[in-house]
Formats: structure tokens, C-alpha cells, sequence
């Protein structure tokens, strides 16, 4: 019978622009369509298990997906931060099922690619295709058993929700190298922050430092000489990321204030918020100037957190930080913390660039560098 | 063995922090695919980067059932697996 593809056993599915629309931490209301709705519940009713492999806070995620009536057809998902191959693996691992009945659905070439990197047998479908699925072949079963039916069930007793827990490993630096990625980091003009405009909301501070700049703050800014505005783009070898990262900068006498450092949960895995911070360090660096970052911790940016704190910013008490006296509030970083924003300090030092990405930036320090 | 260890706190404390020194080296053979020694630093020797720190902060978290947050947070701590264990062992009894 070697015309018959062998069935798909599980379908493991993105979320985000998957298989609903929309990013659900820039969106809390993100839109189930019908047609995938019914995609789940037909294949469902096939026997055929389905699965989530998503980079997403868990909680949120999973809470959407019961808002959305459909958190119940779904075993062993995985949601965390952790690489999708991993999460892949580990489900076809848990289910017990051989690769070659696996299939994944992700609207991003770059997941896909990982996917089929570390497990070639994984049928992977672009987001578009979901609708047709239940049509092809490899879904459908000749017969439908009453088995086949409760298997889901059957797999849900021993379903565990320590799913993120376990699935923290970001994609290894082989694989990032293999993605060939640029980031341009570049100062903003009004078109560029309206390509931003999504990692300024309130909402999609995850990621972030946590401190909210409006829109039109931002844009307030974009011509004063005191401050810089800076945009960062990602694109890899499948082609562009699109705008992944908003900065604001200070320019103080002996120190840059960083009060805004916002980017995509799309591109966390990708290691962008140290990249950036270590570029923003070696600009700091040659223009002999401490750095100062705004940050407050919110329930969805650790991963900053942690990246800033490896970065080497810290709480230490400096000079730099009580030196300015303008006399707005607002422009003043004084040492510890207030409304829960703390200061973070770091007399910067020159650091080598990403072994992992090409990096495109401007230089800050041009007519900057301090009279001494 | 447990006898040993409920008798002594001393032992009990060595045989722990060998336990975690044990598993952590472990951990890391198996990720970055090398033997490193307990002195070795990860970073220097570009065996690890930042993103791979960050995956340790969360496997130390949820293996050993600590929170690692604020100044703990340097790259120092985790610079070694010795450093890593000394941390996991001050967190434990903090
Ligand atoms: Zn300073």
C-alpha cells in the first residue's frame, strides 16, 4: 500500500496567528475563526489527538483557550518559552507516538524550520493550510472506532499542566546562526514608530521595562536632541521579523538613561533583548558614560529582567545617578526605586558584537564623547 | 546513607552540595554536550552564552525550588558550576 500516507496520530498546533488571529500578549482578545474551530472539532471527532507547541506565558494562554470553549481538546500541551522542537518531541515523547504521526501547524517559516531541523519526520504545515487539512488524505481515516473517539479522553487523564516548567531551552546557537539574522537597530522617524506602535501599548509590556510611553510621548521626542528614539528590525533568512523594538534614550552628563526598552515576545527566543542591551553597552562605552535603565517587574517581562541583570545592571548607588538636577520629575533617576520602578545602574565597558546575528546600528557617540 | 546524614548536619550539608554539583554537571553535559570541571567558567571559555544563562536561572529555579531574583542575579552566580552550587545551597537555607 504504498500509495496510502500514513495517518496523522496528533496535530500539534501554534497559536499565535494560527490558530487564532493576532499576538495574545499585544492582544488579549485575540479572534478563534470559525472554520478553525471546526477544523479541531472534526478532527477531533476522527480520533485524531491534538496538541499546542506555542511561546506564550502559560497562564494567559491556556486561560484564553478556556474562554475560547476549546482548552479542552487539547493534550500535553506546551507553552513556555522553550524551543518547539523541544515541545514537539516531548508531546510525540509523552503520547508515545512515532514522529512520522506528528504533524505541526505554525505560521512562522523560522519555527517550522527548527521543527524539521531536529525531527525530519514532523509533517509541518504553514497557518493557510489549516482549513484544508481535514480534506487531505493523512487525516483521513478509513474508519472511525468508538476507541478513536475517546482517545482524547483516555490521553486527558493523564494530562499535566506543568507544561512550561519543563519546556524553558531556548533554540541553541547552531540553530540561530543557521537562521542567518539581521538586526537593524536605527533612529525612529515617524513611520518607524507607527511600526511599533503595537510594543508601546500598555498591554505588550511583557518583555519590556515595564514603564508605559505613549505613542504620542514618543513621537514628542523624536526631534529633541536630549533624547533618542531608536527602532530595531529583525529579519532572517525566511525574510523579515518586521519591527520587533522600540528605545528610549536620555542624554545626561556622564550618563544614558535608558526609559524604554520594549521588544516582541516574537523574537525573545532569539536572544534580541541582549543583543540590544550589549550594543547599547559598547555605544555607552566608547562615549565614556555610565548607563541608567528604568525597570519595573511585571508578571510577563523576567525574561528582561534576567537579561538586564546578566547584562550587568544592578542596584549599585553612583554619582551619575544624583548628578543631574533638571527640574522635571520625569527626567530624574534617583537610586532605588519609585512607583515600583527601580533604577538599575552600570558603568559600561566596551563589549564584543552578537556571534549570533549581524548587527546594523548607528553610532551614538559621534559628537558625544565627553570633554574632559 | 540516610542515617549518616540525619546524625551529622555536616555531612548532610557536603553530601548536598556534592548532589547538586553532581546533577548540574550533568545537566550541562547533556546541553552543551562537554564535561566541564566544577571550577571551569562557562562563559569565558564560550561554552555558554547569555541565552543559555538565562535557561539556567529557570532549571536552578524549578529543580531545587528557589527564587532567584534581584542582585542574585549576576552572570557571576552562574559563572561556574562551584558558583552555582553555592548558590543554590544559600538560597535553599535562606
Ligand atoms: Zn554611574
Amino acid at each position: 500500500m504504498p500509495d496510502a500516507p500514513t495517518l496523522v496520530k496528533c496535530l500539534i498546533w501554534d497559536l499565535d496567528n494560527t490558530l487564532w488571529q493576532g499576538t495574545l500578549l499585544e492582544d488579549p482578545g485575540v479572534r478563534l475563526p470559525d472554520e478553525i474551530r471546526d477544523v479541531i472539532i472534526t478532527l477531533d471527532a476522527r480520533g485524531i489527538l491534538q496538541s499546542i507547541a506555542s511561546k506564550n506565558d502559560h497562564d494567559l494562554a491556556w486561560q484564553r483557550l478556556e474562554d475560547l470553549g476549546i482548552a479542552e481538546y487539547f493534550v500535553h500541551p506546551r507553552i513556555g518559552w522553550g524551543r518547539k522542537s523541544d515541545s514537539v518531541c516531548g508531546i510525540a515523547d509523552e503520547l508515545n507516538f512515532a514522529m512520522n504521526t506528528i504533524a505541526f501547524i505554525d505560521d512562522l517559516p523560522s519555527e517550522r524550520a527548527e521543527v524539521s531541523f531536529r525531527a525530519a519526520e514532523v509533517r509541518c504545515y504553514p497557518a493557510e493550510q489549516a482549513a484544508s487539512l481535514p480534506g487531505r488524505p493523512e487525516f483521513r481515516p478509513d474508519v472511525v472506532t468508538v476507541d478513536a473517539r475517546r482517545r482524547r479522553q483516555m490521553y486527558q487523564a493523564s494530562f499535566r499542566r506543568d507544561a512550561e516548567r519543563e519546556s524553558f531551552a531556548g533554540p541553541d546557537e547552531d540553530f540561530l546562526r543557521s537562521l542567518e539574522l539581521v538586526m537593524a537597530i536605527k533612529r525612529a522617524d515617524e513611520e518607524d514608530l507607527s511600526r511599533v506602535e503595537e510594543l508601546t501599548l500598555r498591554t505588550s509590556q511583557m518583555n519590556a521595562t515595564g514603564v508605559h510611553y505613549s505613542d504620542a510621548a514618543l513621537r514628542g521626542l523624536l526631534a529633541d536632541p536630549g533624547h533618542e528614539v531608536l527602532t530595531v528590525t529583525l529579519s532572517d533568512r525566511f525574510g523579515p521579523h518586521g519591527a520587533v523594538g522600540v528605545m528610549l534614550l536620555e542624554y545626561r552628563p556622564g550618563v544614558w538613561h535608558l526609559k524604554l526598552l520594549a521588544t516582541s515576545c516574537r523574537v525573545v527566543s532569539f536572544g534580541a533583548g541582549t543583543v540590544i542591551l550589549n550594543w547599547l553597552i559598547d555605544q555607552a562605552a566608547r562615549a565614556g558614560v555610565h548607563l541608567a535603565a528604568d525597570f519595573r517587574r511585571t508578571d510577563r517581562n523576567r525574561m528582561m529582567d534576567i537579561a538586564y541583570r546578566f547584562a550587568g545592571f544592578a542596584e549599585d548607588p553612583c554619582a551619575c545617578l544624583t548628578s543631574t538636577s533638571p527640574a522635571s520629575t520625569a527626567s530624574t533617576a534617583s537610586a532605588g526605586e519609585r512607583d515600583g520602578v527601580q533604577c538599575l545602574h552600570l558603568a559600561a565597558a566596551p563589549r564584543p558584537g552578537p556571534t549570533t546575528m549581524r548587527l546594523t546600528a548607528p553610532d551614538l557617540t559621534a559628537g558625544r564623547v565627553p570633554v574632559r | 546513607m540516610t542515617t549518616g546524614q540525619a546524625i551529622t548536619p555536616v555531612t548532610a550539608e557536603a553530601v548536598t552540595a556534592e548532589a547538586v554539583s553532581e546533577a548540574l554537571t550533568a545537566f550541562l553535559a547533556e546541553r552543551i554536550k562537554t564535561e566541564v570541571a566544577p571550577d571551569q567558567d562557562l562563559f569565558a571559555s564560550g561554552l555558554a552564552s547569555s541565552m543559555f544563562a538565562m535557561q539556567l536561572v529557570v532549571h536552578l529555579e524549578e529543580t531545587y525550588d528557589i527564587a532567584i531574583i534581584g542582585p542574585e542575579l549576576k552572570l557571576d552566580n552562574f559563572r561556574t558550576v562551584q558558583a552555582m552550587t553555592a548558590l543554590v545551597l544559600r538560597l535553599r537555607d535562606g
